[in-house]
């Protein structure tokens, strides 16, 4: 009785998951980093929060942006130490599958978390509770479509010395469309204008890549475990 | 010496890495019951051997046949019919020795908790199933890896150094499970660099520099 | 199986049409830049509005587009060695790449020159200018990613790979970098002002450009040489071709 891929999937999701709530810490360290680069720009710039509102949404984006990097060098990094990866790669349902699998699961704990997150830093930032929808769909597509930038990235760059210096070089150049379209929106909202376009191009950018890049991750960790 | 259709055949495989030529033409057959030990000093490319039947290394000339087919054209076929365990035994330290195999085995086919239990006993580290890989000894980590092999009820298996931290019990256990196995019709190629010594017939190749 | 694309690029005979293009190469781009440079810098008339700052962009929108060219180029090489695997690809590639960097680089610089006497400051966040800036980004990656592989030939394919995910982005990002641009607009216009091209204006550009894709095909051939030599230098013909 063979296993379908959606069967493997739910497998794979269920043991990431698993592994990822075993190790409580390293699931917090990433968002208490997007806390605390948040803090760093009023401490930088001014604390009048009508002056932060103006930066609030790049500010909030940079985090965002800065706290996933750092949370997805660990994506595949550790199958890859152990030997595990090399096993998924042979257990016969391909590895797409599985990468499709482990950056979802990743996403959830990862970018869903800061999502759920971003009021709180929101309001550190002064951004209204009304522009909060906007706001929280912006990372939330955002946030999913760098998962999966990550992951070519770090298909790329596991098993290098100080790769995750190399995936933040690699990754923030592909992402600077991400932050543009996903900082506007919140920006627009903000201002009151109509954030319906920049929502529109962030969620065409994260279905092309959410479509595109398994491929390439799958490629790349194809390279990495030659 | 006739080749098989059926099986697994390897032909004037050629690997460089880097500068250095790895692999220079090797070939092998391998049908079903036969049991074959690859030997060599260190370097003579046993591992990057296996990597190339598994599939994992592409080679530069030559080229691997499962049943007379390119692998590279069955890949999911291929997959499902073999069970690879690498040097390390490739468990994740937080997770307990039945999630591990649960994980593993249950993406090539579906398979109970009494089964895996069953395969950790048949290893010897029944007790063993529900503590964290982490906790283990070595030699407990390899004969869990020994019950994902057999877990997997793969028909060919490919083994890298099997016998490290195994104990004198623990090498009788796999020269058995070797054994029956090749009974049961399978085959297995073992990488190995010590003495075998079974009672049924192993062919050798032997790795030079 | 695939053995035969192995050698179908044979790099003895890569070798053998690079050293035998790169004089031609050379040649012509000097007589190309040569009279775009006379042209452009003496004959062409001043800018009504700019005046003759505007002549920086004989060099500044060649580089530009060469920049672009030669990472499409690369992309190109990376793809035909990846799919095929044809190993003089990752040559063509690993040879590129550090040129169109310069390139990138030259426009940068010459783009930040003409800011200057335009509006005053070294640097704007110009659409064109930032893209160049990203574009710079992408290339440092690749060639960044290809250097940190120890094996060569995992580096190459790693590179390669990279090159193609971002030669994808750089319509998107291309496209975010100017609607943010727009977006912005009111606080300071700081763009380009493309000159209206005259046709006295345009000749020069044309030929600068023309110049600048030899000169990019001169120092490609030249650069392969040494990599081919480099990544050969285990095969016979390469002693053979040294000693000669």
């Amino acid at each position: 009785m063979s296993v379908g891929p959606c069967e493997a999937f739910a497998l794979v999701v269920r043991r990431e998951l698993r592994l990822s709530f075993r190790r409580p810490d390293q699931l917090l360290q990433p968002l208490v980093f997007f806390l605390i680069v948040t803090t760093l720009f009023p401490l930088g710039l001014s604390l009048q929060l009508s002056l932060l509102r103006d930066m609030a949404p790049g500010v909030l984006w940079v985090a965002a942006l800065l706290s996933s990097l750092l949370s997805l060098d660990s994506l595949f990094k550790s199958d890859a130490d152990d030997g595990t990866l090399e096993q998924l790669a042979l257990c016969g349902q391909g590895l797409t599958v599985i990468v499709v699998a482990k950056t979802f699961a990743h996403w959830l704990v990862s970018g869903l978390a800061l999502v759920l997150v971003s009021p709180v830093v929101g309001t550190a930032l002064g951004i209204p509770g009304s522009v909060f929808a906007t706001m929280m769909l912006s990372l939330g597509l955002g946030t999913l479509t760098l998962s999966w930038l990550g992951a070519i990235g770090a298909g790329l760059t596991v098993g290098l010395k100080r790769g995750n210096v190399l995936l933040s070089l690699i990754v923030l150049p592909l992402a600077m469309p991400l932050l543009i379209f996903g900082a506007a929106a919140t920006d627009r909202a903000i201002s009151g204008v109509s954030a319906a376009g920049a929502l529109y191009f962030l969620a065409a950018l994260c279905v092309f890549t959410c479509t595109l890049a398994p491929f390439a991750a799958t490629a790349a960790l194809h390279i990495t475990l030659e | 010496m006739s080749t098989p259709v059926d099986g697994l055949r390897v032909e004037k495989v050629h690997v460089w890495r880097g500068d250095r030529h790895v692999l220079k033409g090797v070939s092998l057959t391998l049908a079903s019951g036969q049991l074959l030990h690859v030997s060599g000093p260190n370097g003579t490319g046993k591992t990057t051997l296996l990597r190339v039947i598994c599939g994992l290394l592409r080679p530069e000339q030559g080229g691997v046949y499962w049943g007379g087919q390119p692998i590279s054209g069955v890949r999911g076929e291929y997959q499902a019919a073999l069970a690879y365990a690498s040097h390390e035994p490739a468990l994740k330290g937080d997770l307990t020795a039945l999630e591990n195999l649960r994980f593993a085995v249950g993406l090539k086919r579906r398979v109970s908790p009494g089964e895996l239990r069953a395969s950790l006993e048949h290893t010897g580290v029944a007790g063993c199933a529900d503590l964290p890989a982490r906790v283990l000894s070595a030699g407990q980590r390899r004969r869990v890896a020994m019950a994902r092999v057999l877990a997997m009820k793969a028909p060919l298996w490919l083994l890298d150094e099997p016998f490290t931290n195994l104990d004198a019990a623990g090498t009788r256990l796999l020269m058995e499970m070797l054994q029956s196995h090749a009974e049961g019709g399978g085959s297995a190629l073992v990488v190995a660099h010590q003495e075998l010594v079974m009672a049924r017939d192993m062919r050798r190749l032997e790795l030079t520099a | 199986m695939w053995t035969w694309f192995y050698k179908l690029a044979s790099p003895p005979y890569v070798y053998g049409t690079a050293a035998a293009l790169a004089p031609w190469f050379l040649g012509l781009a000097a007589i190309a830049i040569g009279y775009g440079l006379v042209d452009g810098l003496v004959f062409a008339p001043p800018d009504y509005q700019q005046g003759d700052a505007f002549r920086i962009i004989y060099v500044h929108v060649p580089s530009a587009w060469l920049s672009l060219f030669a990472y499409v180029g690369m992309a190109v090489a990376a793809a035909i060695a990846l799919i095929w695997r044809i190993k003089m690809g990752h040559a063509v590639a690993a040879a590129s790449a550090p040129v169109g960097a310069s390139f990138t680089l030259l426009a940068l610089v010459t783009g930040s020159l003409w800011g200057r006497p335009m509006w005053g400051t070294f640097w704007a966040w110009d659409p064109r200018l930032t893209s160049e800036l990203i574009l710079l980004f992408l290339y440092v990656g690749v060639m960044s990613l290809r250097s940190a592989f120890e094996d060569p030939a995992r580096g190459d394919r790693a590179a390669a790979l990279l090159a193609l995910v971002g030669l994808v982005n750089v319509p998107i990002i291309h496209f975010s970098v100017v609607w943010w641009n727009s977006l912005h607009q009111g606080a300071t216009v700081a763009r380009f002002g493309k000159p209206t091209m005259a046709p006295s204006m345009l000749w020069p550009l044309l030929s600068m450009a023309l110049g600048f894709m030899l000169f990019y095909g001169a120092v490609l051939c030249m650069r392969l040489q040494g990599e081919i030599l480099n990544r050969e230098r285990q095969a016979r013909w390469v002693a053979e071709a040294i000693k000669s």
